[in-house]
């Protein structure tokens, strides 16, 4: 059994993506999207999750632990492939390598965002309500990196379903793997739409 | 082109495994239906570059000259593919030959596959029937069963998979979804099916079919149109359940 420990981390690795790791970002942008109701309404949303009981203790066990295992063994996924999209241009393996970049923007975006709000909450230095992210995202330039943040979490998330798909064998034929593509697309558009939505209205209030 | 009485050739050579690769261009004289292989004998027959050099002449591999052995495999415009079924009338000029870069180089466009066939022996692509008496007639197999194993079955194990396949390199360890697709075949044979367990756990081992990053490259290139992203798919499934039973444990486990 000792020889099949890759095996079984990067099957948990793959899981770890969708559960709790994708749900617990459709989760956030959700609440996120409160915001477009004013400020109350996302207040009161985001003061609720904050006031959980052990929330430190479920934020240890269903976020960061499950991206920190995610996010190492992604880094070095990354690193030991070969790209190649110039010879071989097909949609599939265009797919592939976004999957890989967008992970890599994923670091530096969550680290940065992490370090921006969780930290600097857990430090007494800031409260979590509208009007922190109303201040970091009134700056144009960190409105484009949330942005770009942002649709690469979707993207990655959404591609990543498509793959999780084909990884535990539900999608085995190239027809059903087509359909996946498609609701993969729309799971990309609903969830892009519920995040781009709120960083337009913490940034301009609208 | 029909008309034209030169055929140019720009060849990357490499002298033995541990030699620096180098190009080397060739003109040779237009013959009608030509395909690669005849061309690189027409430089054997006359080992001269296109400066006029006398050189040593290009090596290659092959075999049935009918694109079922798998052995003349080769990077041709950038596209990895059977030598012997690429005609050069269809190419176009002039026509770059390299060798494919997933596999150790022996010379020029020799590639050692051995890797292909060490991953053949990871999954036991084989069904072991000796024995010291006649076991008799095996099982039938239903009929729309065979019929989709035996496209499985057509697999000659080229390496153009491989070679357009983005985690078959040096960094990984990863055998490449040939060996994955036979593991299927096998397992989808009657009497295969006996040990279908052990090539199971022989794809979970390192290197095994977690290595697969569906970028599906393979199912793209494969020259006989093998359903390889099918046979991945349909693998991953099969393995998950055999950990799951090696796990928890059943009398079906190993
Ligand atoms: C923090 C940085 C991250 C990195 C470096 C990273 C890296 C990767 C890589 C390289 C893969 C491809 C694995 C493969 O195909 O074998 C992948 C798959 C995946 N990732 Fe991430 N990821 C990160 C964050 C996230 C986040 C935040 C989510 C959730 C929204 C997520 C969800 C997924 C999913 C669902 C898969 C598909 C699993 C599969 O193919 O079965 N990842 N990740
Ligand atoms: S699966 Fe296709 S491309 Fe891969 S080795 Fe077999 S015949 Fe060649
Ligand atoms: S010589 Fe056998 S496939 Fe080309």
């Amino acid at each position: 059994m000792a020889e099949q420990r890759e095996f079984f981390f990067r099957r948990l690795h793959s899981l770890l993506g969708v559960v709790p790791i994708g749900i617990f970002l459709v989760q956030h942008l959700f609440i996120n999207h409160l915001a477009v109701y004013g400020e109350e309404a996302f207040n009161a949303a985001a003061g609720i999750m904050h006031q959980l009981p052990f929330v430190l203790v479920l934020e240890t066990l269903v976020i960061y632990l499950p991206i920190l295992f995610h996010a190492i063994l992604g880094v070095y996924i990354v690193f030991t492939s070969r790209y190649s999209t110039r010879r071989y241009g097909f949609f599939r393996n265009w797919m592939f390598a976004l999957q890989r970049f967008t992970g890599i923007v994923l670091v530096i975006f969550i680290a940065w965002h992490v370090f921006e709000t969780r930290v600097q909450v857990g430090l007494g230095n800031v409260d979590v309500n509208y009007s922190l992210m109303e201040g970091i995202l009134s700056s144009t330039p960190m409105f484009w990196f949330y942005v770009v943040g942002v649709l690469s979490a979707v993207f990655h998330f959404a591609n990543g379903l498509w793959s999780f798909l084909v990884t535990w064998g539900i999608t085995q034929t190239p027809k059903s793997q087509r359909i996946s593509t498609y609701v993969c697309l729309i799971v990309f558009l609903a969830v892009g739409y519920l995040g781009i939505r709120s960083l337009l209205a913490f940034a301009y209030g609208i | 082109m029909a008309e034209q009485s030169k055929v140019t050739f720009i060849i990357t050579r490499q002298d033995g495994p541990d030699a620096a690769p180098y190009e080397e261009t060739f003109e040779i004289p237009y013959r009608q239906n030509m395909n690669v292989i005849s061309a690189l004998m027409e430089i054997r027959k006359n080992p001269v570059n296109s400066k006029g050099e006398q050189t040593t002449p290009v090596m290659w591999d092959m075999n049935c000259l009918e694109e079922v052995c798998g052995a003349c495999s080769m990077v041709i415009n950038g596209t990895a593919r059977q030598s012997c079924a690429a005609l050069v009338d269809q190419l176009e000029q002039p026509i770059r030959l390299e060798p494919m870069s997933t596999f150790p180089i022996v010379r020029d466009l020799i590639v050692d596959r051995e890797r292909m066939f060490d991953a053949l022996k990871q999954v036991k692509a084989w069904i072991p029937i000796d024995g010291t008496y006649d076991l008799g007639p095996g099982p039938r197999m239903p009929e729309n069963k065979r019929q989709w194993a035996y496209e499985l079955s057509k697999c000659m194990t080229c390496g153009v998979c491989l070679e357009a396949c983005p985690n078959v390199n040096d960094s990984s360890n990863f055998i490449g979804p040939a060996a994955i697709s036979q593991a299927r075949l096998f397992n989808a044979h009657p009497t295969g099916e006996m040990n279908a367990s052990e090539r199971l756990n022989g794809l979970m081992e390192a290197g095994g079919i977690d290595g697969c990053g569906n970028s599906q490259n393979c199912v793209q290139v494969c020259p006989k149109g093998i359903p390889l992203t099918t046979s991945i798919a349909a693998m991953n499934r099969a393995t998950n359940i055999q950990a799951f039973k090696n796990f928890f444990g059943s009398d079906t486990a190993l």
